[in-house]
């Protein structure tokens, strides 16, 4: 999967950045890239629908969840790895 | 100004088929939230609910009335019989003519449209039953309580989300002390526990998947539950000149609009309308004894409440009781407030606080007397009920003790 996973991630935050995707760096935060906690809903299930995966995520305790989202690049990562949980 | 009371009580709800059922509940702290017993729910990643157990439509409507009554309406009529045989009042000639309905709802009948979406869409059929749409609308259940009491003055639904039923108690309460009504039958009423109104809760991401923990530090957000509240809001002078008992008087209503986020709560806007109800009832925040709290559970609302009310009441803040009952019945979205009014008649008519249960950690931006776990005896003359909805619409009613 490699470059597909991330490029997709990274094409989905910037939809809720409305940035472009070359503008999106790695290590990043969403909060850096101006996306709320709305956008932040709203990118979880854009990646669950991309990758048709589930991703643990309450609103209520993000901080608490298995998914992280600290930066891009964690996403990305974390999204790799419920990708690859799915297939395996 | 005319002073306004309410002379009559009723209720289904998960904590109980009656406001008697209810206030036991409250009193022994016992939760009426549990797993989720509807079609499909192992399609949904949240299953628990508080939800109206051990209800038989069929014991209650006939076939006729069911085809016409969703949920939301057969609660919202079975609480208002009890309130109205509690009242005494039966209504003909001129009291008819200026007594009428004002009940809250989010969702209308929604268990109704999921239903019906299922038969054309899923199923792939071309035809509906044809009372659908007097089935399901908003307004319905305002409707048939008006039909069924004979009640001709002013009568409507009123929606704003979390906050309908005290919204809707405020119309009714500004109704008869502006002389427009002499009774108003008032609350709210709720039933979006079907695979679709879960469904669309959960994509919110808002819900907690293993209780309601209101205040608590490890809460991780709000249950779902369903039923009704109804009361009988009458003028003070035409209860009192027929010798009615008086469970609570009306004191002060304040509405507020947060005019910032479709979901995130404003402690501005929450603390607008707690201190505007103080006003309109002329009170002080010290002689408060107890609040009925909107509660929760989600981490934005409970802190938001906690900083408002702590914001309004100063000092007194310490000393005030806040719970949230939602810990024990769940989110009745549009019926919340008018069940909740249930805790604050218990407050003020019987001396006795509800409790917020399920509470396990101190969260300091909640450090309030949330009166944990276990309910408490307390003489209090003043209470306030909270309620912030969704799109930022606030609306916080105070009470009196009667007599």
């Amino acid at each position: 999967m490699g470059d597909s996973v991330k490029d997709k991630v990274i094409e989905i935050i910037a939809e809720q950045a409305v940035l472009e995707p070359s503008d999106i760096a790695l290590d990043q935060s969403l909060e850096d890239l101006g996306v709320d906690s709305m956008g932040l809903v709203e990118a979880i299930f854009s990646i669950e629908e991309a990758f048709d995966i589930s991703v643990p995520f309450n609103a209520n305790e993000p901080e608490k969840s298995a998914f992280d989202i600290s930066s891009v690049s964690a996403v990305i990562a974390a999204v790799e790895k419920l990708v690859a949980e799915q297939t395996a | 100004m005319r002073r306004v009371v309410i002379t009559g009580a009723g209720s289904i709800n998960p904590l109980g088929h009656s406001v008697a059922a209810t206030h036991e509940a409250m009193r022994e702290g016992r939760s009426g939230i549990g797993d989720l017993d509807i079609r499909d729910v192992e399609r949904l990643s949240i299953r628990i609910g508080g939800q109206v157990k051990d209800y038989d439509a069929d014991a209650r409507f006939n076939r006729q009335q069911q085809a016409l009554f969703d949920r939301f309406t057969q609660f919202t009529l079975i609480a208002a019989e009890e309130a109205l045989a509690q009242s005494g009042l039966e209504f003909s000639g001129q009291l008819a003519a200026e007594s009428g309905v004002v009940l809250g709802t989010s969702g209308g009948g929604l268990g109704t449209l999921d239903d019906n979406y299922r038969v054309v869409y899923e199923e792939g059929k071309n035809r509906v039953h044809p009372f659908i749409v007097p089935k399901l609308m908003n307004n319905a259940a305002a409707s048939h309580v008006s039909m069924t009491y004979n009640l001709k003055g002013p009568s409507f639904t009123v929606a704003t989300a979390c906050a309908s039923s005290n919204h809707a108690m405020g119309q009714a309460f500004w109704l008869i002390r502006g002389g427009a009504a002499k009774v108003i039958i008032t609350g709210g009423s709720e039933s979006m526990l079907c695979f679709g109104g879960v469904k669309a809760w959960e994509g919110l991401r808002v819900m907690s998947k293993d209780g309601c923990r209101p205040f608590s530090a490890n809460r991780n957000g709000m249950v779902q539950g369903e039923g009704a509240g109804v009361f009988v809001f009458e003028e003070y002078e035409h209860a009192k000149a027929r010798g009615a008992e008086i469970l609570a008087e009306v004191v002060g209503f304040s509405m507020t609009s947060d005019a910032a986020d479709i979901v995130m709560p404003s402690q501005q806007g929450a603390a607008r309308a707690i201190a505007g109800a103080l006003n309109d009832a002329g009170i002080s925040a010290e002689q408060v004894g107890y609040i009925n709290a909107h509660g929760t559970g989600t981490a934005a609302n409970d802190k938001t409440e906690c900083a408002a009310v702590a914001n309004v009441f100063g000092q007194h803040a310490n000393e005030v009781m806040i719970s949230s009952t939602k810990s024990m019945h769940g989110h009745l979205i549009g019926g919340t407030g008018a069940v909740e009014l249930l805790a604050c008649l218990m407050a003020l008519k019987d001396g006795v606080i509800a409790p917020t249960i399920n509470y396990e950690e101190p969260d300091p931006e909640c450090a309030l007397d949330v009166v944990p776990n276990v309910a408490r005896e307390a003489s209090v003359d003043y209470v306030l009920s909270n309620a912030f909805a969704f799109g930022g619409l606030n609306a916080v009613l105070a009470l009196k003790r009667a007599g």
